[in-house]
C-alpha cells in the first residue's frame, strides 16, 4: 500500500515537472520560422564545383585532411542565417556554413563529407591548435590578440555594431537615436558595454539576457525595441522574419570575419585567400549573400581580403 | 588587485542590487514561507492542500524556469507589469518559500502536541495557538536550516543575470569581453560572496545564542 502510495506520487511529481519544462521550453523559442532554412532558400544556393588535382605541398593540415579524405570543420549551431544546426535534422546552414562549404571545395573535397563540429567562442583558439578541426569558419572576428595564436584568412564577412528594430519603427535610425529606447543584447557583451559606457540610453533601459534569440522574442512582443550586436547576426534573425524585422544599417564599430586556421599553415592560408577571392571575383560570394543573410532584404559590402 | 579596482565600476554597483535582490526576497519568502506553512498545517483540508500543492510546484521547479517564466511567459498573460528587477524578487521569492515553508513545518513538529492541547484548553483559537504558542516555539529552533535556506537564496540570486538584472552574476561576463583575467574576477565575485554569507553566518550564531532553549 505504502509503495503504492510512494509510486503514485513519484509519477504526479515526475509529470508535473515535465509539464513544466515543456512550458518553460514553449516560452522561449528559439526563433520565429527557424524551420525555413531549407526548403525554399536551398534552391538559391550556388552549388561549388568540387576541384580537381589539388596539392599543397608543405601544408600539414592539407596532408591530415588528404589521408582522412574528409574534413572536420569548426562552425557555430546557434546563429540564424549564420551558422545554425536545425533541431530536426540535424543539418547545419548559413551564410558561414556555405563559407566553409565553398572552401571545402576549392580544397578538392566533396562539401557533402564535412563533418561540422560545434565549437563555442571560449574554445575556438585551443581546438584550431590541437588540429581538432581542420579550419573554424563562425562569426570570428580578426583581431591583434587572436593573430598571436591563429592565422585568418580572409576577412570573407566585415561585420559592424547596429541595430534590429520592429519593421513598423522609424523612430530608431542609429546610435544617436536610442534615447530612452529600451536596448537589448546578451549579458556583459561588447555592444551591451558599448551602450552602457557610451550612454547611448539610460541605464534603466538597459536589456540583457543569455541569449539573442530571447532579445528578439522581446523585441517582438515589444518589451524592447531594439537589440544590438555584429549586423550579421542581427540579419540572420532578419532573413528569418523580414515581415516583422529589419536592420537599420547604420553600423557603428568593424568586426572583419575570417576562417581560422592553424598558425604554422601559411600554405594554406594562401590557398583559403584564393578561393575566398575567386568566389568574389566570379559573384559565388554576392549569390550565397542573397541566399541567406541577403533574404533580411538589406545590401552587404564585399570585403577586401588581408594577404599578410 | 588590478582586476578588481580597474572594474570597481562594475564591483561595486552589481554587488549592491545582489544585496537588494537578497534583502527584499528573503523578507518576502519568509512572510509567504510562514503562511504557507500556517496553510499545510491547518486543520481545514482545502488550505492544506493548496499549502502542498503548492510546495510540490515550487519545489520541484528548477529556478531557471521559475525565472523564465516571470520574465517571458508571464508578461504575455497581460496582468501586472513586471519589470525585470521586480521579476526577479518575485520568482526568489516564490520558489524559496517553499523551502522555508518546509523548515517552519519542521520546527512546529518539534512543539510538544501538549503545547495546542493546553492551548486550546484555555480557550485559544487555531489562531492564537499557532501565533502565540506554536511559531515562536517552533521558530526558534530551526534557525540553523532556516539561516541555510537563506544562504541557498542568496547564491541563487545569480541566477537574476541572465534575465536583466545587473548583480554579481554578471560580472564574469563582463570581464570575459573586456579581456580581463576571468580566473581573478571569478576568485573576487566568489569573496565577497564568502563576506555575505559571513555576515549571514554571524546572524545565525547570535541568534542561536539569544534563543537558545533550555530543555
Amino acid at each position: 500500500m505504502r509503495i503504492r502510495t510512494l509510486a503514485v506520487g513519484v509519477l504526479v511529481g515526475g509529470l508535473t515537472l515535465t509539464t513544466l519544462t515543456a512550458c518553460g521550453k514553449e516560452g522561449t523559442p528559439s526563433t520565429p520560422g527557424a524551420g525555413d532554412q531549407g526548403g525554399s532558400s536551398a534552391a538559391a544556393l550556388p552549388s561549388y564545383p568540387v576541384a580537381t588535382g589539388v596539392d599543397l605541398a608543405g601544408s600539414p593540415v592539407f596532408a591530415k585532411m588528404k589521408s582522412a579524405g574528409a574534413l572536420t570543420v569548426g562552425a557555430k549551431d546557434d546563429q540564424p542565417g549564420l551558422g545554425q544546426k536545425d533541431p530536426t535534422t540535424g543539418k547545419f546552414g548559413g551564410f558561414d556554413i556555405e563559407i566553409a562549404k565553398l572552401v571545402s571545395a576549392g580544397l578538392g573535397f566533396d562539401p557533402e563529407k564535412i563533418t561540422f563540429r560545434t565549437v563555442d567562442s571560449g574554445a575556438r583558439e585551443q581546438t584550431i591548435a590541437n588540429g581538432d578541426v581542420n579550419y573554424y569558419v563562425g562569426t570570428y572576428s580578426i583581431t591583434d590578440k587572436r593573430k598571436a595564436l591563429v592565422s585568418f584568412a580572409g576577412p570573407y564577412f566585415v561585420a559592424g555594431q547596429d541595430l534590429l528594430v520592429r519593421k513598423d519603427d522609424s523612430s530608431i535610425t542609429g546610435k544617436d537615436t536610442l534615447k530612452g529606447k529600451k536596448v537589448c543584447s546578451v549579458t556583459g557583451s561588447t555592444p551591451i558595454q558599448k551602450v552602457r559606457s557610451e550612454n547611448l540610453t539610460e541605464p534603466g533601459n538597459i536589456v540583457e539576457f543569455q541569449k539573442y534569440s530571447q532579445c528578439v522574442e522581446k523585441l517582438l512582443s515589444k518589451d524592447v525595441d531594439a537589440v544590438t550586436t555584429d549586423d550579421a547576426i542581427l540579419k540572420g534573425y532578419a532573413s528569418q522574419d523580414p515581415d516583422n524585422l529589419k536592420v537599420v544599417g547604420q553600423t557603428f564599430s568593424t568586426e572583419k570575419y575570417g576562417i581560422g586556421l592553424n598558425k604554422d599553415d601559411k600554405v594554406l592560408r594562401d590557398k583559403v585567400n584564393e578561393i575566398l577571392q575567386k568566389a568574389l571575383d566570379d559573384g559565388t560570394w554576392q549569390k550565397i549573400y542573397d541566399a541567406t543573410l541577403g533574404k533580411s532584404g538589406s545590401a552587404a559590402k564585399k570585403p577586401t581580403l588581408e594577404k599578410y | 588587485m588590478d582586476v578588481l579596482f580597474n572594474n570597481l565600476d562594475l564591483f561595486g554597483p552589481f554587488f549592491l542590487r545582489t544585496i537588494e535582490l537578497f534583502v527584499l526576497s528573503a523578507v518576502g519568502s519568509l512572510v509567504w514561507g510562514t503562511v504557507l506553512a500556517m496553510l499545510r498545517v491547518s486543520p481545514v483540508p482545502v488550505f492544506r492542500a493548496v499549502g502542498t500543492a503548492y510546495v510540490t510546484i515550487a519545489r520541484n521547479t528548477p529556478l531557471t524556469l521559475v525565472f523564465a517564466f516571470f520574465v517571458f511567459a508571464y508578461p504575455l498573460l497581460d496582468i501586472v507589469k513586471l519589470d525585470y528587477f521586480p521579476a526577479a524578487v518575485t520568482a526568489l521569492t516564490v520558489y524559496t518559500s517553499a523551502f522555508i515553508c518546509e523548515v517552519v513545518r519542521s520546527g512546529i513538529n518539534t512543539v510538544p502536541v501538549g503545547q495546542a492541547e493546553a492551548g486550546r484548553a484555555l480557550g485559544l483559537t487555531f489562531g492564537q495557538i499557532l501565533g502565540q504558542v506554536v511559531l515562536p516555539q517552533a521558530l526558534r529552533s530551526v534557525v540553523p536550516p532556516l539561516i541555510s535556506t537563506l544562504i541557498a537564496l542568496l547564491k541563487n540570486t545569480t541566477i537574476a543575470a541572465g534575465f536583466s538584472v545587473a548583480e554579481a552574476g554578471a560580472i564574469r561576463s563582463y570581464l570575459s569581453e573586456r579581456g580581463e583575467n576571468q580566473l581573478v574576477g571569478l576568485l573576487w565575485v566568489a569573496l565577497g560572496f564568502i563576506i555575505l554569507v559571513a555576515v549571514l553566518s554571524f546572524v545565525q550564531r547570535s541568534l542561536e545564542k539569544r534563543w537558545s532553549v533550555a530543555r
